[in-house]
């Protein structure tokens, strides 16, 4: 007996999840780097990448003055260029775009007070601290918290536990140090 | 231990942090994947050490390469050591390495459960938020089912902060796990009323979500949210709110009526651009689905178009497009509002931006009337001219086509403008469509007789300047009109004022570098001029000139001989034949004309797409049986039936030819960059730009000529289109000055109607009459054509097969592999399963709290079963325990009802009153019931049916439907079965063995009821039989008996499988890993649909189907202990085979044993 594997296993299209408002956010650098992405519906990785690999190549190829909507498969993408990152998202047919933009252009206040003007090299190095950040502003796909405060409040008093927890383990390299 | 962990500090100081693997990778830019794999072996070592900082350390960094698109699953376990650390540090980074690379796939992912729930009831509030996010991506239903209690519970935590996520992840839960949501939604309602404005924001999220997707379930609602809306200041629920009406007015138009007038004082009233936009999308919408039985709300569309139009005015881009792409959702319905904005629209053709354009042409298609079509026109045609890039121009070339052809030609009044459009388009430079073209002017010239004469001396224009269109390689995409043109003018030749010069200027040596398919419609057609020819010349009595022409055809016509396009040589060849015999004659002085003309004799129509489809069949014709036996399989490939010129698709084949190599080649090309791009080790080369037309080797180095072809190409004698429109103009303005001079004289006449099949207009339109009197002939129908409403539905749509709404998550089509009682009502679809409408509530770990719940359920069921039979007699009028009684009732419906435990149920005598759900395939699937009889006297029936339990690996429940069938009142009803080694039945603490269990409720006369008992084995791999006795007392007027009755318990194999879903990759995997045993079996005589099989081995055996190729489908199951079943079912013409493998063979062939008996009843 032999089971055809190759058939079984092809890519069975793209079908939409239900899902939040939003599907996912991207974050890429004007050379095409992946600098964060966060999923809000279940694929495969095989997909996600399919997926940020086209979209990626679609937003670069647009004009500096086009506007910032495009359709694309059965979504609607929103992409906002920000200095030399491009925040993208895609949300729903039934979705706001405006409402989108304004989310992204949220987030970037909040990475923006939390790292103090934020820049590319902001978000590579504490990528984690990213997506911490995004995670107190959005879950799920929904806007978990719309006050940039709340946000920031939450994500301080979480470091500040961190720190807590990291200071015995400093004393504890001093010793083994000194 | 302290010098460990001494050790453990110094070593992580040697270890790379993430900003040092960061820094690294920029670093080695040169080497990237090798500095990685470095990285990755270290990391692995690091993940091998005892400390979790260590740990948690090496996690992050995964995390980073996991983003840089590097396969990380194999480290899920470590992700989960580092998220069941105590510190806070530790444990956000390893929820977020699981919320990124965790999915459903994810095999680890069950040992979770235990941690989450920890996490969740944490002290800490940060410890329960990081959980609450990370399950919020990676939420499976196991888990959703395992902890939607738990995340119930923390909708009411103290904080604002945790309710606020418990609420919004509540959303996941309910799609993974539908049950949660009717006892969830008391809570997740109150919380629209949290004093935390986050919360209350976080719930109308939730509700607004579920209620798009499923509104009529919400319309009760409808008040609160109305209260809501008018109160909020929060736009971003305003957003949620307004946009949960738009879905909520087309089931309810009264809502509609009451939110115009709270939307347009909000469409006054803000200045947020989101807010607006929402609002007057919002208003369309209700507009749209009021405009049937309303008043009319021009005020409200003016406000929106005004609106609109100021968006559409706005400097930003953004708003610009949404402007636009708003004002086409109105143009649906109100196209009068819109097109006085056509000015605007116009000015948004000039924008810079692509996408906009493409928007503003998307409104001018709807905005077309017969009074402005030349006009628009016009205008596009000069963007035409302007347009750069060859997209955007084929776009608006398509769309002119489009806009003109609309409605069978309805707003085209004078056809010599649009022949003069047609030929001017061929102008265009390197355009894809030179067939969409070509078949517009085939169409134009069949159809509208008064045209012919004109469209012939046009197509002669474009025959005699075919070097200017065919000399350009890059410009080979037009010459598809040449086809159109050498067409028209042979079938129509008769109207040619000069034929001569366009048989010459058909047989000039340039046709033979036109591709094939067109030489040969040359070759056919200058018969057919030359036959025209001939005629004319013999009675004019020009016989010199007859032989000079058939003299010049076979002089010319070897060229065509040699092609090397066959089509072209065999015409060609015969035609040559043809004319050298006709020269004899000539010779002989024989006139042949007469019948030369009679081989092209008689009319051609277009034929209706549908026609022949439309033939009805003569009584006593069977098309399905076989004329003779067919041959082999590899002969029967099917030909292609041909049309005589309607042959569109042919030609597309012929013409793509070259096309659909370079297809393949880009397909391949683009595979293979897939392949390196995941290929992580791949250095990827500088990108070369594409050179696009290299496809013909060994010409680039020919230098070509470039023409100038900025210089408006004017052919002598050729019309412009131009001068149409001012013609049009001055002949409509005689047209009204003549009709107001007939109105005077003669008021009643009649004006007499122009031909036309679509003939609506407006008033002011009609006033239009087109310049010739135009004849549209209609596309040919066979006599006494079957009249049919399927013309619209193609059978091999596929998306029909894929017609269910995923959207809808509460949707009861949607099933969840947990252990539950199925029901009678639904039977399964092998992708789209019923769900369960009872559960069995909250799945408790532990056997107190389960004989607890038990104790409560009786309760509660006692209370129901008081209450049915007071309904009983209140003659069944409440509407909302109706359906106790009757489960017919729809399904949906059900959801009102809170928490419903059981329900009774009528005996599956009556399978046909069913809901049919989830259905996939066209056929609809017989009503099937898994519910088997048990025993059945007089006075009871029993039926039930074995469902595998998840939680624990040696439980099965079964559930027993005890019908009373009596007039008498049947109570003290007590099961008992004989355990045998294997298999024993649980009995309450403290019972002996051979104590029987009560049924925890008595049954009315005609009531049935279900009652669930549960069963501990050790193996599963064989099916096993239980003897019982059902014992109780018939209690009626004349007093009460005891009575009993005997029954057997089958538990078949298949009783021990849970239907779980697999992705067909870890389906792959598991075949692949070979620790599976294999065996298969074969079953002749089925006659049942292949989709209808599939769905009975997925109810009754409780498979699912993994994937399922034409006649061929995987499926899989598990069973209690964790067996995994693997089955590839193959569909033969009177057979079906199946292979199965599975961890355990004799387990497999129990299996396989019982589907053969189930098939073969089939």
């Amino acid at each position: 007996m032999t089971f055809a594997l190759s058939r079984w296993c092809r890519v069975l299209p793209l079908l939409l999840f239900p899902g939040g408002t939003m599907q996912f956010m991207l974050l890429f650098s004007r050379q095409g780097k992946l600098r964060l992405q966060k999923w809000y519906v279940p694929l495969s990785d095989k997909e996600k990448k399919k997926i940020t690999r086209e979209l990626v190549q679609t937003v670069l190829a647009r004009k500096p003055k086009m506007c910032s909507f495009l359709e694309w498969r059965d979504l609607k993408i929103v992409y906002k260029r920000y200095a030399s990152l491009y925040f993208c998202c895609a949300i729903e047919d039934q979705d706001n775009e405006l409402i989108t933009l304004e989310i992204i252009h949220r987030y970037v206040e909040l990475l923006d007070k939390y790292f103090g003007s934020v820049c590319e090299l902001d978000i590579i190095f504490n990528f984690e601290k990213a997506y911490f950040i995004l995670d107190e502003f959005l879950l799920g796909g929904e806007v978990q918290e719309t006050s940039k405060k709340n946000v920031l409040k939450a994500i301080e008093q979480a470091d500040l536990l961190q720190e807590e927890a990291e200071t015995p383990r400093s004393v504890l390299e001093e010793i083994g140090l000194t | 231990m302290a010098l460990k962990m001494v050790k453990g500090s110094i070593d992580r100081m040697f270890d790379k942090n993430l900003q040092d693997l960061v820094r690294g990778i920029r670093n080695h830019k040169e080497d990237e994947a090798k500095y990685i794999s470095q990285c990755i072996d270290e990391i692995k070592q690091e993940l091998k050490q005892d400390n979790i900082a260590v740990k948690a350390n090496a996690v992050c960094k995964l995390t980073y390469l996991q983003m840089l698109g590097y396969d990380i699953s194999w480290a899920a376990f470590n992700i989960i050591e580092v998220m069941s650390a105590s510190k806070f540090t530790f444990k956000r980074i390893g929820y977020l390495a699981a919320s990124q690379c965790f999915h459903e796939g994810t095999d680890v992912i069950m040992l979770t459960t235990n941690q989450i729930r920890k996490d969740l009831s944490s002290p800490n509030q940060y410890d329960t938020g990081v959980a609450l996010t990370g399950l919020s991506c990676f939420v499976t239903p196991d888990l959703a089912r395992d902890l939607a209690n738990d995340i119930m519970t923390l909708m009411s935590h103290t904080k604002p902060y945790i309710r606020k996520k418990a609420v919004l992840i509540m959303y996941k839960v309910f799609l993974k796990y539908p049950e949660s949501l009717r006892p969830a939604f008391p809570r997740l309602k109150e919380k629209l009323e949290d004093p935390d404005p986050g919360v209350q924001s976080a719930a109308v999220n939730v509700i607004c979500e579920l209620a798009r997707r499923n509104p009529k379930n919400y319309l009760s609602l409808a008040p609160l949210f109305f209260k809501l809306m008018t109160s909020s200041t929060n736009n971003w629920v305003l957003i949620k709110i307004i946009k949960l009406f738009g879905a909520l007015t087309p089931l309810e138009p009264r809502l509609g009526k009451k939110l115009i007038e709270p939307l347009t004082n909000l469409i006054h009233s803000t200045s947020a651009m989101s807010l607006l936009y929402e609002c007057v999308n919002t208003v369309i919408a209700v507009l749209i689905s009021l405009s049937s039985g309303m008043p009319n709300h021009s005020a409200s569309i003016q406000l929106c178009v005004q609106k609109l139009r100021i968006l559409i005015e706005d400097s930003d881009q953004n708003l610009k497009y949404l402007g636009l792409l708003a004002m086409s959702k109105i143009l649906k319905t109100h196209p009068k509002s819109v097109q006085s904005h056509k000015d605007l629209i116009l000015q948004c053709l000039d924008d810079k931006d692509e996408s906009i354009r493409l928007r503003a042409l998307d409104l001018l298609y709807g905005m077309v009337s017969k009074k402005n079509l030349m006009e628009i026109v016009k205008k596009l045609m000069i963007h035409v001219d302007k347009a750069e890039g060859t997209t955007y121009r084929d776009e608006l070339l398509t769309k002119i086509i489009d806009i003109c052809s609309q409605s069978n030609y309805q707003y085209i009044t004078n056809f010599e403008w649009y022949i003069s459009i047609l030929v001017e388009l061929t102008r265009l430079e390197g355009t894809r469509h030179g067939h969409l073209i070509a078949a517009q002017m085939l169409d134009v010239a069949i159809r509208v007789k008064a045209i012919r004469k004109f469209a012939v001396s046009q197509m002669a224009m474009l025959l005699d300047n075919a070097h200017l269109i065919a000399s350009n390689t890059q410009r080979n995409g037009i010459c598809e009109v040449l086809y159109a043109a050498a067409w028209i003018c042979g079938e129509f030749s008769e109207h040619l004022e000069e034929a001569n010069q366009t048989l010459e200027a058909m047989l000039r040596p340039k046709v033979t570098t036109l591709p094939g398919h067109i030489q040969a419609v040359y070759v056919q057609n200058m018969v057919k001029l030359y036959a025209s020819i001939l005629q004319q010349k013999e009675q004019a009595g020009e016989k010199e000139a007859a032989q000079e022409i058939t003299q010049l055809m076979i002089e010319r016509l070897p060229q065509f001989v040699q092609s090397a396009d066959l089509e072209v040589q065999e015409r060609a060849s015969c035609i040559l034949q043809l004319i050298k015999y006709i020269q004899k004659l000539q010779i002989k002085e024989v006139p042949v004309a007469e019948e030369v003309i009679a081989l092209f004799a008689g009319e051609l129509n277009p034929v209706a797409p549908k026609a022949q489809k439309k033939v009805p069949v003569p009584e006593g014709l069977d098309l399905d049986a076989w004329i003779n036996e067919p041959p082999s399989d590899s002969e029967s490939e099917e030909e292609k039936p041909k049309t005589i010129f309607h042959d569109e698709e042919q030609r597309h084949s012929r013409h793509r030819q070259p096309e659909i190599d370079e297809e393949e080649l880009a397909r391949r090309r683009e595979a293979r960059k897939q392949e390196q791009a995941n290929n992580p080790f791949y250095i990827k080369s500088s990108p070369s730009p594409q050179k696009r037309y290299q496809d013909t080797p060994g010409v680039e180095h020919i230098p070509v000529v470039q023409i100038d072809l900025s210089v408006p190409l004017k052919v002598p004698g050729m019309p412009m289109s131009d001068q149409y429109v001012k013609l049009e103009e001055e002949r409509r303005h005689k047209q009204k000055l003549e009709k107001d001079k007939k109105k005077k004289k003669q008021k009643k006449e009649k004006r007499g109607k122009h031909h036309r099949h679509n003939s609506l207009h407006t008033e002011s339109e009609e006033d239009i009459a087109p310049a010739h009197h135009v004849d549209i002939i209609t596309e040919e129908m066979p006599e006494n054509a079957l009249p049919s409403d399927e013309d619209d539905k193609d059978p091999n749509d596929p998306y029909k097969a894929l017609d269910i709404d995923l959207d809808k998550p509460l949707a009861d089509s949607e099933k969840l592999p947990v252990q539950r009682h199925r029901n009678v009502e639904t039977p399964k679809s092998p992708d789209a399963e019923a769900p369960l409408e009872e559960k069995k509530s909250k799945k408790p770990k532990k056997k107190e709290k389960k004989h607890k719940e038990k104790e409560r359920d009786k309760g509660k069921k006692k209370e129901k079963e008081k209450k049915m039979v007071e309904e009983e007699e209140e003659k069944k009028k409440s509407s909302k325990h109706k359906k106790k009684k009757h489960k017919k009732e729809k399904e949906e419906k059900s959801k009102d009802k809170k928490k419903s435990k059981k329900k009774s149920r009528q005996s599956e005598e009556e399978p046909a009153g069913s809901v049919q759900n989830g259905t996939l395939d066209d056929e609809p699937l017989p009503p099937m019931s898994s519910y088997r009889l048990l025993a059945e006297n007089p006075y009871i029936k029993m039926t039930y049916d074995i469902q595998g339990n998840l939680q624990h690996d040696s439980q099965v429940t079964v559930s027993v439907i005890f019908e009373n069938k009596s007039t008498s009142f049947l109570k003290s009803m007590e099961l008992n079965v004989l355990d045998s080694l294997n298999t024993k039945m649980l009995r309450p603490e403290g019972s002996s063995v051979h104590d029987g269990i009560p049924v925890p409720f008595q049954l009315p006369p005609g009531i049935s009821n279900e009652a669930q008992f549960v069963f501990t084995l050790q193996s599963i791999v064989m099916a096993q039989k239980l003897k019982g006795t059902l014992s109780f007392i018939v209690k009626n007027d004349e007093g009460s008996t005891h009575e009993k009755v005997d029954f057997k318990l089958h538990f078949s194999c298949a009783s021990y499988l849970i239907t779980t879903p697999c992705y067909s990759d870890a389906f792959a995997k598991l075949l692949e890993s070979g620790d599976l045993h294999m065996s298969s079996i074969k079953v002749d005589g089925i006659s049942i649909s292949f989709q209808h099989l599939l769905a009975k081995i997925c109810f009754h055996h409780h498979f699912s189907v993994v994937e399922r190729v034409d006649s061929c489908a995987s499926m899989y199951s598990r069973s209690i202990q964790g067996h995994h079943v693997c089955l590839l079912v193959k569909k033969g013409e009177n057979s079906v085979s199946i292979d199965g493998k599975c961890s355990d063979s004799t387990l497999l062939s129990n299996l396989l044993d019982e589907m053969k008996e189930t098939l073969s009843k089939c």
